[in-house]
């Protein structure tokens, strides 16, 4: 029986920067408006749907270490703080050990793009200040050196399926007492390079971004959701196909009557396509769902776009 | 399920190595490898890959990829498609699979670690994207073999299985945590079996970005001399089979080694600058023998991260300085195999613990030879010589960007 409760929700996403936000534009239904994202030799810009910019600017980005740091690296710290709420004192006093867990498909990729363009044009000179920002760990880093967490931190990069991949190594921590809690966000950031690369695959696929956040720990609130299960991940692979991984993924998962709901398609429709973040996206809300009573349970199922199918069972905790 | 998982039945929670498969510089396969870090040969050479006519390092330890790979599973087309990383990828777990007498399974998980997966792949296609008149040739499979989930996959089409793939990207600590990570999945009894390791290319990119931060060494590097100038780069992969040890007895399967301990830490001092008295390196070291539940006087060789630059060495130094005085034999041993393949990046880990298991089977001690005048720092023993030597325990570290820090601790298998 598992013991790992959701205590906190955080999303980032074309919405705005609350799950507030992603939920107000998930009920509307409405596909979000789209932007412009200039491409490089090309007269059509490709298009996208970006984070807009904060009612006011966040309060951490006044950290030293959050200054130049990524977007997706703001997003990830924004996301995280909401969904671990008032336990943040907690962490920071080092009363409650915190294990971190980022996925993401594309990273830093903004950054990681400009400075090859830089060494391109002259390696000589690109800048030293960009390239620490290019790793996959710097959004996992920045979020743990604001909270002066020290305890492990780990950065999973995969396809959208990774997140729940994250959920389960993280349930699986805390349950093996390595952690007392732990954030597991999903973030992913705009670039010209990544809708590029979409636009080979899907046409009609627009890029987003923006990052989702869950927070676990073990113990029992009646506000919260509890995660019951996260299936194994199928991989696709020559042995076996996508449909055979989904139909596996499938079998380990109880019926439920809401999937539809929190299904791949609405969410990307919606938002756009963010990778991980939209996986993360799929969670909070149907998390945010069962807190709010609307529902006693959800399954979200994944179906990622070249990894693996895997899905995770959110029941009312009671 | 991944969770709640289904622990495995098994009497014993000891997880064993029966297969390791190592690429470097220095050559394809444990024996060269072997052979090459028990005599301390380096094997720097100017750059060849890309240019770095502008830069202010140019040489690195670049891998001779063979003209012949061994017969997999993977289409004759599929086997082309692959680029550098995942061609020294695939000859590791050849290696480690051939070895370990593992068959094609169901469930088999595989834990990867690296830093940038295929990125000279990344770099082709942006390149071509700028280009104009614009043209799409070949972009669709670069960008599916760049991503780093297509390396683990391929791995399981080489050899026949399906398993969860897990990719941990923690800079240069990935090869450490893909480890540990795959030790903790068979200790806590979630997995049986799982392939682990680590693999990273060179690339210009990363070449640039550590040239840009003036880290990258012009000469060979040399970790822990006083006169240090920066670190040198290098590529390769190493692949371990990692087993629960009543799963190996049954099937009678040679064991290589035994993997008793992992801690993994965060310093978050700065993105690129360890704390200065390594205090995330100390607990680290202190967490994986709280893990192997040992004391630290037992571990009588340290196979450190010692990149050569100024920072880390002094920082990794003061760790162990204060690991001695915590209880650390006096007699330690501690050498930087990258004075002799480079730094790996997110392979360095995975290769260090084949280093470490090479050591531990076959008694040596792999030497520093470049090691000119020792930091004064440095209170203890740096192997500077190609040294016999008996011992039972190893620990190998691994320090990365953002601050990941892993440390694993091998016990010879007798």
């Amino acid at each position: 029986m598992s013991r790992i409760f959701i205590h906190g929700l955080g999303a980032v996403s074309p919405g705005g920067w609350n799950v507030e936000n992603l939920r107000a534009a998930w009920k509307e239904n409405v596909p979000l408006p789209v932007q412009d994202l200039p491409r490089p030799g090309w007269n059509k810009p490709l298009q996208v749907r970006n984070v807009p910019p904060p009612t006011s600017r966040p309060a951490f980005l006044a950290h030293p270490r959050l200054r130049r740091a990524t977007a997706v690296a703001q997003y990830t710290v924004a996301a995280a703080l909401e969904a671990i709420g008032g336990d943040a004192a907690q962490i920071q006093s080092g009363d409650l050990r915190l294990g971190i867990v980022v996925c993401a498909l594309s990273g830093s990729v903004n950054y990681s793009r400009r400075f090859y363009e830089e060494v391109l044009r002259e390696p000589a000179t690109a800048s030293p200040l960009i390239f620490p920002e290019t790793v996959f760990n710097s959004a996992a880093s920045h979020l743990g050196a604001f909270l002066g967490v020290n305890a492990i931190n780990y950065t999973l990069v995969g396809d959208d399926g990774t997140f729940l991949q994250g959920l389960a190594l993280a349930a699986n921590w805390i349950a093996e007492e390595k952690v007392d809690a732990c954030i597991v966000v999903g973030a992913e950031e705009n670039d010209w390079i990544v809708s590029d690369a979409i636009q080979l695959f899907q046409r009609k696929t627009v890029h987003a971004a923006g990052a989702g956040a869950i927070y676990l720990k073990k113990n029992f609130s009646d506000s919260a959701a509890k995660l019951v299960a996260v299936t194994d991940s199928f991989s696709f692979t020559q042995k076996q196909s996508r449909v055979e991984a989904a139909r596996k993924m499938r079998a380990q998962l109880p019926p439920c009557a809401g999937n539809e709901l929190f299904s791949d398609e609405k969410v990307k429709t919606i938002f756009g396509e963010a990778f991980t973040a939209s996986a993360a996206w799929r969670c909070v809300l149907a998390c945010n769902a069962i807190r709010r009573n609307e529902l006693s349970a959800a399954n979200v199922e994944i179906v990622g776009i070249n990894q693996q199918a895997i899905g995770a069972r959110f029941v009312k905790a009671n | 399920m991944l969770f709640p998982s289904q622990k495995k039945t098994l009497g014993s929670n000891r997880v064993v190595v029966t297969g390791a498969g190592i690429v470097t510089a220095l050559g394809t396969g444990w024996r060269t490898n072997a052979d090459g870090f028990r005599a301390g040969k380096t094997a720097f050479r100017p750059v060849t890959l890309f240019d770095v006519s502008r830069q202010r390092a140019k040489i690195a330890a670049e891998i001779d990829l063979p003209e012949n790979f061994p017969a997999t599973q993977l289409s004759e087309n599929n086997f082309k498609r692959l680029a550098r990383a995942s061609k020294m990828l695939l000859l590791a777990a050849h290696e480690a699979w051939a070895q370990s007498g593992w068959q094609s399974e169901e469930n088999l998980p595989v834990v990867l670690g690296t830093t940038s997966g295929e990125m000279s792949l990344g770099e082709t296609y942006l390149r071509q994207a700028l280009e104009l008149p614009p043209s799409q040739k070949n972009q669709p499979s670069r960008i599916r073999h760049y991503q780093v989930q297509q390396q683990g996959i391929d791995l399981c089409n080489a050899f026949g299985f399906d398993g969860n793939v897990t990719t941990i990207s923690n800079a240069c600590a990935s090869g450490a945590n893909a480890i540990g990570h795959a030790f903790e999945l068979i200790r806590s009894g979630r997995a049986e079996k799982v392939l682990t390791g680590g693999y990273d290319a060179l690339c210009q990119l990363t070449f640039a970005g550590f040239d840009s931060l003036q880290a990258l060494s012009p000469n060979p590097c040399r970790p822990f001399d006083a006169q240090r100038a920066g670190l040198s780069l290098g590529e390769g992969a190493a692949i371990l089979t990692l087993e629960n040890f009543d799963s190996t007895r049954k099937r009678g399967a040679e064991i290589l080694g035994e993997i008793i301990g992992y801690g993994a830490t965060t310093d978050t001092h700065h993105l690129t600058q360890p704390h200065p008295e390594g205090n995330a390196a100390f607990a680290a070291m202190n967490a994986a023998c709280a893990s192997a539940k040992i004391s630290p006087e037992q571990v009588n060789y340290v196979n450190a991260h010692g990149t050569a630059t100024p920072q880390n060495d002094a920082t990794e130094a003061a760790a162990i300085n204060r690991w001695i005085a915590n209880g650390a034999s006096r007699n330690l041993f501690v050498s930087s195999t990258k004075a002799s393949i480079g730094h790996l990046l997110g392979a360095a880990g995975a290769v260090e613990a084949a280093v470490c298991l090479m050591a531990l089977r076959e008694q040596f001690l792999p030497p520093q030879i470049s090691v000119n005048e020792i930091d004064s720092a440095v209170r203890f023993q740096i192997v500077r010589e190609p040294m016999e030597k008996k011992f039972e325990m190893a620990l190998s570290n691994s320090f990365g960007f953002g601050g990941a820090n892993a440390s694993i601790i091998f016990r010879r298998w007798s």
